[in-house]
């Protein structure tokens, strides 16, 4: 009966289009826009690996090549990763805490309606000659190269912040006060923790950011002297405030996908998530100590040596943590009985890609080491093993497993095994070299090598290939999945968290009666009947219609 | 049934073990190490590859292993093992990053106190009094008395008593001009005496520039309005290249020099030669003060385009 009413009343194309204020419109918007900005920002990778196949700068002139890095950077971070992972928190966390909606939903909606300006603004700089100042956008660099240029980067970044702190109230505000009554804290979805942790961060940092980009504007626009030297300003102080929130935003892009781990981790593999509490305050410890370990992005800048060691300790710190994380998801696949799908496989796969970069990370916490690999092709490889390996991996784990719930249609696993395969794969040919690459003298953020490190360029960029490939039977999946998949079920994985007691796609008011909280999240078998809300839904209506 | 499987965790954590030692030693990551400092830093490098490949090779392991073991049989429905957690193992995971990443610190404090980047003003006073500095003193740099707070690397506290060599060096778009403070030699290379302390006083014309030395694991902005430091001593006579590492414009890519480090009599013989030389120009030709050099390099942003600054560059060389 519930599913008849529900079917009926079912979002038309046209919604995702509009101003709706429904949350699960808005995370699919999120979703799709940002799926078509990593496909921009992934044309720009592959020009600039094409271009670093050979030594010589020949593909590109060396003033593209920069604008390409700039805006790979930029979008990547603030059109992809970040705006994906609003997409899931948008669609998920009101679902999870059994709502009707967010908080404050038409200030969602707006949340979500500031990023395609913004990203068009920011594509449409190459039309005043686009920046070539890195991401980073750096003084004085960034006001000698371009004005315009990076006037719309600096208002495009601005009106993105603006959207993540909209965002990032609305998940604090639901998730801390629109829990249905008999979920505690404590018996939440472990990516409610996380996106709690990581919209603190996003409150807490963005401010910082846009106060140093609207300073930072002055000194382009009106000659003003905050951080351009040649009028006494401090290009150090733009770099303390510049990392001050872009390395929280490490976190913001990478806390949302631990949660999305956690959530897939112990479905797949039938078993409760191994410490929970630990996870879950795990979470607040990366986000409160991701608050003092700016400075590391500085260790060979302005940095006294005294701070020098300060911030190496903090950061050091944080390998405790991501530590416990990633023993606490081997423990929970350890024993399990592994529905080896899609989804596992990427989650596993983020585990593994994961590991890499924060290895790497502890390595280039140590300031004696980081002074000789800092600004190499050794960071390259480090943060693209944190979020490619890990934030990227980890959105198509959740991709994968939510695709049935958003959209009523199981995918083809087949072609998800072969994405997933492709990914891995390219991922480690394109990044590991990198790693060489840097210790043995490259500089990132170069057009033109030497020609002694053009074999494992060439690895790289031929990895590269394999990655762009690999998005190609993705696209096909989603395509052919949404017109011909299987029907979901409400409960296609047996799952317990509450997402997965309504409909498949969930009604437009989410759940047709009040969500009950059966179990945990997490209790897999703790009784060994099968897990299938349905099943106990029919009980239920045979006793009552015996009654 | 319980012993060999202790067993066999006994012998896969010694093989474990063994590679993680050998792979620590001979991964050939880095390149060559010419100075002392390089060496240490290696060695802490070494180290946490060590502790590194461990720590892979066990989380690999323990992914590969469940991937194979624990698969869900066809048809089986039933959930595994509610096991929601274990403190002691979540101590033990927690105590044993905590321990290693607290050994890492100190150890990595100890390294960078011994290549003198805890306090390089400390060097700078004894060693090099200001009068040194002041004929050649460029107009944005902070006047000999050194009086904000000094940044980068100085010298080890156990360094040599060779008498050292003291550089300015000059980043510009897209080029490092070498002064040398004591004879006026002015180049677009460092070449430098083995076993003597190298005092390089950083400078930036336009934008942040960053000098790297790959073979000494050194690396230091050098950032407009504000000097910087790299105190470092040649072990070992060769040619290393200086790479710029900060991305500083379209041409931030070729933007590299060379060091030469030679034997303390080649360097006397290159030094003889190219004070004469560098009279002999000022005679006859434009004479390239440093002063002057300071305004072009100023200048710098305006002349963005690579063969500009090229000129300048070969103009300044004196005899290569
Ligand atoms: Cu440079």
């Amino acid at each position: 009966m519930t599913e008849a009413i529900s079917t009926t009343k079912q979002r038309k194309w046209q919604d995702y289009f509009t101003f709706c204020t429904d949350h699960k419109v808005i995370g699919i918007q999120y979703l799709v826009s940002s799926f078509f900005f990593y496909f921009i920002g992934g044309i720009f990778a592959e020009i600039m690996r094409t271009e670093l196949a050979t030594p010589d700068p020949d593909v590109v002139s060396p003033e593209l090549y920069n604008q390409l890095l700039t805006l790979h950077g930029t979008i990547m971070i603030f059109l992809w990763i970040v705006p994906a992972a609003a997409g899931f928190a948008n669609y998920l966390i009101p679902l999870m805490v059994g709502a009707e909606d967010m908080a404050f939903p038409r200030l969602n909606a707006l949340a979500f309606w500031i990023n395609p300006p913004a990203g068009v603004l920011l594509l449409s700089s190459f039309f005043v000659g686009a920046p070539q100042s890195g991401w980073t956008s750096y003084p004085p660099l960034s006001l000698l190269s371009g004005k315009w240029g990076e006037e719309f980067w600096i208002l495009s970044i601005l009106l993105i912040g603006t959207s993540s702190i909209l965002g990032a109230i609305n998940f604090v505000t639901t998730i801390l006060k629109m829990r249905i009554p008999e979920m505690d804290i404590h018996s939440m979805p472990l990516f409610c923790w996380a996106m709690l942790a990581s919209s603190a961060l996003a409150l807490l940092s963005t401010p910082v950011l846009a106060a140093a980009l609207v300073l930072l504007s002055f000194d382009l626009i009106v000659g003003t002297s905050f951080f351009n030297p040649a009028g006494g300003g401090d290009p150090i102080v733009y770099q303390h405030l510049f990392w001050f929130y872009s390395h929280p935003a490490v976190y913001i892009m990478i806390l949302p996908f631990f949660g999305i781990i956690s959530e897939v981790l112990p479905v797949h593999s039938r078993k409760p998530i191994f410490g929970y509490r630990a996870i879950a305050y795990s979470s607040l410890a990366i986000s409160f100590l991701g608050l003092i370990v700016w400075a590391h992005h500085m260790f060979t800048s302005g940095t006294p040596g005294w701070l020098r060691m300060f911030f190496m300790a903090t950061t050091m710190l944080i390998a405790v943590p991501t530590g416990i994380k990633i023993f606490s998801w081997c423990a929970t696949l350890w024993g399990g009985k592994l529905n080896l799908n899609t989804s596992l496989l990427f989650g596993i796969g983020f585990v593994s890609s994961f590991l890499i970069g924060g290895l790497s990370g502890v390595m280039i916490a140590s300031v004696p080491f980081d002074i000789h690999v800092h600004d190499t092709y050794f960071i390259v490889a480090h943060f693209h093993y944190v979020l490619f390996g890990g934030s990227v991996l980890g959105l198509y784990a959740g991709v994968y497993h939510w695709f049935p719930k958003m959209t009523g249609r199981m995918v083809n696993e087949t072609l998800g095994k072969i994405h997933f395969a492709m990914s891995f794969i390219g991922l480690n040919i394109t990044f590991l070299p990198m790693h060489e690459l840097g210790l043995m003298g490259m500089n990132r953020r170069i057009a033109l090598y030497d020609i002694e490190f053009q074999p494992l360029n060439l690895i790289a960029t031929i990895g590269s290939y394999i990655l762009a490939a690999s998005t190609i039977p993705f696209i096909i999946n989603v395509i052919w999945s949404l017109n011909k998949g299987k029907q979901a079920e409400r409960n296609p994985w047996r799952a317990l968290t509450l997402e997965w007691q309504t409909s498949s796609p969930p009604a437009i008011e989410n759940f047709s009666e009040t969500p009950v909280l059966w179990s945990g999240p997490y209790e897999y078998g703790i009784d060994s009947e099968p897990r299938d809300s349905d099943s106990i839904r029919d009980l239920l209506a045979e006793v009552a219609s015996e009654g | 049934m319980n012993i060999p499987s202790n067993i066999i965790t006994l012998i896969a954590g010694i093989i474990l073990t063994m590679i993680s030692l050998w792979y620590g030693q001979n991964h050939g990551l880095m390149p060559v190490a010419a100075s002392e400092e390089a060496t240490q830093v290696d060695a802490l490098f070494n180290l946490m590859v060590t502790i590194a490949c461990g720590l892979f090779l066990i989380v690999q392991g323990t992914l590969i292993f469940c991937v194979l073991k624990f698969r869900r049989k066809k048809g089986d429905t039933t959930d595994g093992p509610p096991i929601e957690g274990n403190i002691p193992l979540e101590i033990v995971w927690t105590a044993i990053p905590t321990i290693i990443v607290f050994v890492l610190s100190i150890y990595s404090f100890e390294i960078y106190n011994n290549m003198g980047g805890l306090d390089p003003m400390a060097s700078m006073a004894s060693h090099h009094s200001p009068a040194q500095h002041h004929h050649h003193e460029p107009m944005l740099a902070m006047t000999g008395e050194q009086s904000q707070l000094s940044l980068g690397i100085g010298d080890s506290p156990d360094e040599n008593s060779n008498s050292p060599v003291y550089v300015d060096v000059n980043g510009i778009q897209y080029a490092w001009i070498f002064n040398y403070t004591d004879s006026g030699i002015v180049s677009g290379e460092l070449r430098v005496p083995v076993k003597h302390p190298v005092h390089l006083n950083l400078k930036a014309g336009d934008v942040i520039h960053a000098f790297w030395l790959p073979e000494f694991r050194l690396k230091q902005d050098a950032i407009p309005g504000k000097d910087t430091t790299l105190v470092f001593t040649p072990t070992r006579i060769g040619e290393y290249p200086i790479i710029c590492a900060e991305l500083c414009g379209a041409y931030h890519g070729g933007m590299k020099s060379r060091l030469y480090v030679l034997s303390e009599s080649d360097y006397e013989k290159w030094l003889q030669e190219n004070i004469m030389a560098q009279s002999a120009q000022e005679a006859n030709t434009v004479a390239i003060s440093t002063a002057e050099m300071s305004d072009a390099e100023y200048l710098a942003p305006y002349a963005q385009e690579m063969g500009v600054n090229q000129e300048i560059i070969t103009q300044l060389r004196p005899i290569q």
